[in-house]
């Protein structure tokens, strides 16, 4: 006889530049990224992560909360998780956060997590592809003094306080069992995220953070006051938590750029290497003689 | 116990051999640890695997600490992560070195937050310099070098003020040093104590593939990205990577537009290549593509938009079309052996 109760999930979302769409156009002539001209998006492993907390909770009941660390603006991607069917969401948003590292980060979202309370598992995207370095999941599960189980692709099982997951090794993979709670990174062949709800996008279209109230009410100018509308979002649970350090209780010395142990101690452009190039043109008698030449170089053939 | 400073690396090992990646650091530890005075040590975990320690010793290595015992068969992150952090925090190594493979990457993060150090990955170098801030100079760092930001920016990270210095570094970015036979070691057995929330995980069952992609030792490489038109397009890479006996490559692009696996992706987050040539088609040619590609010996770039970065690597430009570019190599190749064939 099992035991299956409902499944609680907390799942940590990034906003990031769309570094993946990096085009002409982003790269400026002396080299460098003009990062205004990527899109902010939700980033892609993190959905993963979302579906699945949302397939557990289809299979096992519970609840989702998708929590994010950012600007304000990052409320956004909470919005679109909203849509897909979380039950909540909140944003982690304080100056002081600035400048985190990996280190510092996983430290505040060990905090928000706690807030949150009263949580089975603890889901976030494999890594971010903004920084590519899959550290904060690890690091986060290892503040919250639990087991982590990285590159999860399936949940086979939830049952009797353990779950059941395959990962996916880039040699192989693994089936391993896991005592609740703990912390999976999900990696982006284990489901495709469902899109938004459309009947949900209509219900929770206002759901925003006080700093987006004069853009909202621009639009729906019924609303006379940042007060008024206030009002009406909390009255309709729209209203998106907004926590800051102090609401966390994280210590000043642990977060931000002070409670990084990185430290950028310097940024070079890359200056390419003028190697001895030729301009080969695309002609079938421009590249017979290049191949010609490489095989007198002994390099093909 | 040494009173010597230490230079660690996390030996890893499958099937009774060493991953070449953790030779591939020992080696780099080696310099390190020269430059400064400090012993290399190699942390090898694992359950009868002390014929291992002679092979770390071979590759560099002065000392391995090896924790031998049944609950470390397997990787596992809690039971690997526990000796680690006991025998860090007992002996305070300066560097601690870990393969950037999945074991390594869900290693290091772990061990990094309890010891509340830093912790860099997937560096593309590593030196030792100095660090100067706010008046304060910080003598002989671990220079952690890696492209960041997504564009086309080196960043060096240093850790001034937490110890362990951690860094991973891909399969095939440092060079493996030869085996000497006649270099002397200490193995030094450790007893690990486990704390009952360390076993919280089983591995139920282990399925691991032989790699058939041999990208590392390819002496030519045939890479594809963005700029290659579908998967059909992509299959004229194949037929010229077959006849130049060579392997395909990829780009992030290509493998994220599913054109082909992920085991064939070259640049910082895949694998790192030296062949003798390199045709990069259809690829723009990003820092972290380059970061594993640009010390090969002759680079062909094709690519529609002469601005593309690889242009300014590439030993051959070719501004057009992959897909008519290619056929015409194709083309060039076969009548070539063709006429040798006529010629026997």
């Amino acid at each position: 006889m099992t035991d299956s109760r409902p499944i609680h999930s907390v799942v940590l979302v990034k906003q990031v530049p769309d570094t993946h769409n990096i085009t002409g156009e982003v790269m400026s002539k002396d080299g460098t990224m003009n990062r205004g001209a990527l899109p902010a998006i939700f980033n892609p492993e993190d959905l993963n992560a979302l579906e699945m907390a949302l397939e557990i909770k289809d299979r096992f009941g519970g609840t989702v909360t998708v929590i994010t660390m950012g600007p304000p603006k990052a409320a956004g991607i909470l919005r679109d998780s909203l849509f897909r069917g979380a039950d909540n969401v909140v944003l982690l948003t304080d100056r002081k956060f600035a400048g985190a590292d990996t280190l510092a980060t996983s430290y505040v979202l060990q905090h928000a997590v706690q807030k949150v309370g009263n949580f089975d598992l603890v889901l976030c995207g494999r890594q971010a592809i903004d920084g590519d370095t899959a550290q904060v999941g690890p690091q986060t599960a290892e503040k919250l003094g639990i087991p982590q189980i990285t590159y999860a692709e399936t949940v086979i099982d939830i049952a009797d306080g353990k779950i059941t997951a395959e990962r996916a090794l880039d040699s192989g993979s693994e089936i391993v069992r896991c005592k609740l709670p703990c912390l999976l990174t999900v990696v982006n062949t284990a489901n495709t995220p469902r899109p938004a709800s459309v009947r949900l996008q209509m219900e929770r279209k206002l759901a925003a953070v006080p700093s987006e109230y004069p853009a909202i009410r621009a639009q729906w100018p019924e609303f006379e006051t940042d007060e008024a509308l206030d009002a009406y979002l909390a009255a309709h649970d729209l209203k998106i938590p907004v926590w800051s350090a102090d609401d966390i209780g994280t210590a000043e010395g642990s977060i931000g750029l002070a409670g990084s142990p990185t430290q950028v101690h310097k940024v070079n452009f890359v200056v390419l290497e003028s190697t001895e190039s030729k301009t080969i043109a695309p002609t079938p008698e421009a590249i017979a003689a290049m191949v010609a030449e490489l095989v007198h170089e002994y390099i093909v053939g | 116990m040494s009173e010597q400073k230490q230079v660690w690396v996390f030996i890893e090992h499958t099937d009774g051999q060493v991953a070449d990646v953790s030779l591939e650091l020992t080696g780099k530890a080696r310099e390190l640890a020269d430059q400064l005075g400090y012993e290399v040590v190699g942390l090898l975990c694992g359950h009868n695997v002390d014929a291992l320690a002679q092979d770390v010793i071979q590759h560099g290595a002065d000392r391995v600490l090896l924790a031998d015992d049944p609950e470390l068969d397997l990787y596992r992150t809690l039971t690997y992560a526990r000796v680690a952090i006991t025998e860090a925090k007992k002996r305070q190594p300066e560097i601690f070195l870990i393969g950037g493979t999945p074991n390594g990457r869900d290693f290091a993060p772990r061990v990094a937050s309890a010891l509340r150090c830093g912790l860099t990955a997937d560096c593309t170098d590593l030196q030792i310099g100095d660090y100067t801030r706010k008046d304060v100079t910080y003598k002989n760092l671990l220079h952690q070098i890696r492209p960041a930001f997504g564009g086309n920016l080196i960043a060096t990270i240093v850790n001034p003020n937490t110890r362990p210095q951690m860094a991973t570094v891909r399969e095939g970015v440092m060079r493996k040093p030869a085996a000497d036979a006649s270099r002397k070691g200490v193995v030094e057995k450790v007893t690990p104590v486990f704390e009952p929330g360390d076993l919280a995980l089983e591995v139920l069952s282990r399925q691991i593939r032989k790699s058939t992609v041999k990208l590392k030792d390819a002496s030519v490489i045939v890479a594809g990205g963005a700029g290659v038109d579908g998967a059909e397009e992509f299959a004229l890479l194949r037929d010229l990577a077959n006849l130049l006996g060579g392997e395909v490559g990829a780009s992030r692009a290509a493998v994220d537009a599913g054109y082909i696996e992920k085991a064939h992706q070259i640049g910082q987050t895949g694998s790192t290549v030296r062949p003798r040539l390199y045709i990069a088609a259809g690829i723009s040619g990003a820092i972290q593509h380059r970061a594993g590609m640009d010390q090969s010996s002759k680079i062909i770039a094709i690519n529609t938009d002469p601005n593309a970065p690889m242009f300014q690597i590439a030993h051959y430009r070719i501004v057009g079309d992959v897909g008519e570019v290619l056929p015409m190599i194709i083309k060039t190749l076969r009548e070539r052996s063709m006429d040798q064939r006529e010629a026997e």
